[in-house]
């Protein structure tokens, strides 16, 4: 069972609306895929990301992949506890382990994204 | 994709499975740091019957053996082992290996899986005289039990005396009621045996360690793990940290170079390299918190791209990424500083001391 107050992305990326901001970070079954995460190479404050390009690194112990924005527009806030303590992603994915805070430049972009239930179905197809 | 006969096993245990060699092996189970620590701390278990089992007998079995490998098969004892590059004439590195001894005329080679083929047709090449050599590999079973807690674990299941077993010697007896090897040594850095055994047998031996390790904390370890335990105690990874172009000394593995007992395949281009020194040499370095050095990364000094990246990890023992690389002699110091180039950004690495980890040897 996913979070059913985020969208997500095929990329296993999620996103949470808080006003006109989404805060956004990867899935359980991206960080369970990953294994233990010990880096996370989080987009600088007031960086600009585009939705569908990568925004970021996120390292496991054997495996270096990109994350990629949900949505396009301005990082206002990241997740500086992700520094010292990056496998939070692992332990609290959908809290703690949150990424980035993104200040949408196209709020349609956030109602393209896949639904829980999309997503689910996604992941089904993923296989595990 | 070749199955071990254990794949099965691994998969109905809920390992995640790759390709690695041609074979379908788990590379974690439960998660990389935490088998990590269980072999660091208690005992893991791995199935290794990808490796490749030869066999060189006959009357010229020695004087075969100390043409092709660097070590010195002569010095050893009967049922000693060693840890050995193998070289061409030019000293670059065919593979490395396991010699074990029975006697001169009886020796068993262990090589690295993706190499099976080519050490065979390369030693073949090589042999002259009154010998056999046979490739055993299919036919053998191995299971690597390491740990502090490995030998607790495995006398509960033999009569031999495991404690008269030193480190890099071998026995032969039963274990669980099958005749196998019982050698004692290992590829993470700890305490441990590689059990070599006839492979029917694998599923059976599997399940009879890991319930005699029960209590003991043994888990399963896949290959994530088994990776980041041999960078800790700087074991090489061929294809990685040695390959087709590499010399024992170039990698800092003048060790197991022996020019004492005469020539041998390399011989010649290493005592060169040995005395008037070489372009590169192997270097272990740390960095500070950030991404992780990875095998393939460029590393530069002043500017310049000078080397490269053989291995590198988070290290979950040491807390801290370290890394393996290629460097000038003129970085090789230790304190010496250098860049990593990771994703197009620079990042400073410091030579540090190796190996990374070293056990206690009061355990």
């Amino acid at each position: 069972m996913v979070p059913s107050n985020c969208r997500y992305t095929k990329d296993h990326e999620w996103a949470r609306l808080e006003g006109k901001k989404v805060v956004v970070g990867v899935t359980e079954f991206a960080a369970k895929q990953l294994g233990d995460v010990v880096f996370v190479d989080v987009p600088q404050l007031g960086a600009k990301v585009e939705a569908g390009k990568t925004m970021g690194v996120i390292e496991s112990v054997k495996t270096v992949s990109d994350m990629y924005a949900p949505v396009s527009g301005k990082v206002v806030a990241r997740n500086d506890a992700l520094e010292g303590d990056p496998a939070l992603v692992n332990q609290d994915p959908f809290g703690k382990g949150w990424i980035v805070e993104i200040e949408m430049a196209n709020p349609a972009e956030y109602d393209r994204l896949m639904s829980p239930k999309e997503y689910e179905e996604h992941v089904a197809k993923s296989g595990h | 994709m070749k199955k071990t006969p254990l794949s099965a096993v691994h998969e109905k245990m809920g390992a995640r499975m790759v390709e690695f060699a041609g074979f379908a092996m788990p590379v974690q189970y439960t998660g990389i740091i935490e088998e990590h620590t269980a072999v660091r701390t208690k005992a893991g278990l791995f199935d290794l019957y990808h490796m490749g089992e030869f066999w060189l007998t006959g009357p010229d079995a020695l004087k075969n053996v100390q043409k092709i490998i660097t070590q010195d098969a002569e010095a050893l004892s009967d049922r000693q082992i060693a840890y050995t590059p193998m070289c061409r004439p030019d000293g670059t590195i065919v593979d490395d290996l396991l010699v074990y001894r029975w006697n001169p005329e009886k020796f068993l080679l262990v090589v690295n899986a993706a190499n099976i083929q080519k050490d065979f047709d390369w030693i073949k090449s090589q042999l002259s005289g009154n010998y056999e050599f046979e490739d055993h590999s299919e036919r053998t079973g191995l299971i690597a039990l390491q740990g502090p807690k490995a030998q607790e674990i495995l006398q509960k299941l033999t009569r031999q005396n495991l404690k008269a077993v030193k480190f890099y010697w071998f026995t032969t007896g039963k274990v669980n009621g099958v005749d196998m090897i019982i050698s004692r040594t290992g590829y993470t850095g700890e305490d441990g045996f590689e059990l070599y055994f006839p492979a029917e047998k694998s599923e059976m031996m599997w399940h009879a360690l890991l319930e005699a390790g029960q209590g003991h904390g043994l888990v399963p370890v896949g290959l994530g793990a088994r990776d980041t335990l041999r960078l800790e105690a700087r074991l090489m990874l061929y294809g990685n940290d040695i390959h087709d172009q590499t010399t024992p000394i170039e990698a800092n593995l003048d060790w197991t170079v022996k020019f004492g007992k005469g020539p041998f395949n390399g011989s010649e281009v290493l005592k060169k390299q040995k005395e008037s020194g070489t372009t590169k040499t192997l270097v272990g370095f740390e960095m500070g918190k950030g991404p992780a050095p990875r095998h393939g990364y460029a590393i530069y000094s002043q500017g310049q791209k000078v080397g490269e990246v053989t291995s590198g990890t988070m290290s979950p023992t040491l807390q801290k990424n370290i890394g393996l690389g290629y460097v000038p002699p003129s970085l090789k110091a230790i304190g010496s500083t250098f860049e990593v180039e990771i994703r197009g950004k620079m990042y400073p690495a410091t030579v540090i001391p190796t190996p990374f980890y070293s056990r206690s040897k009061d355990k």
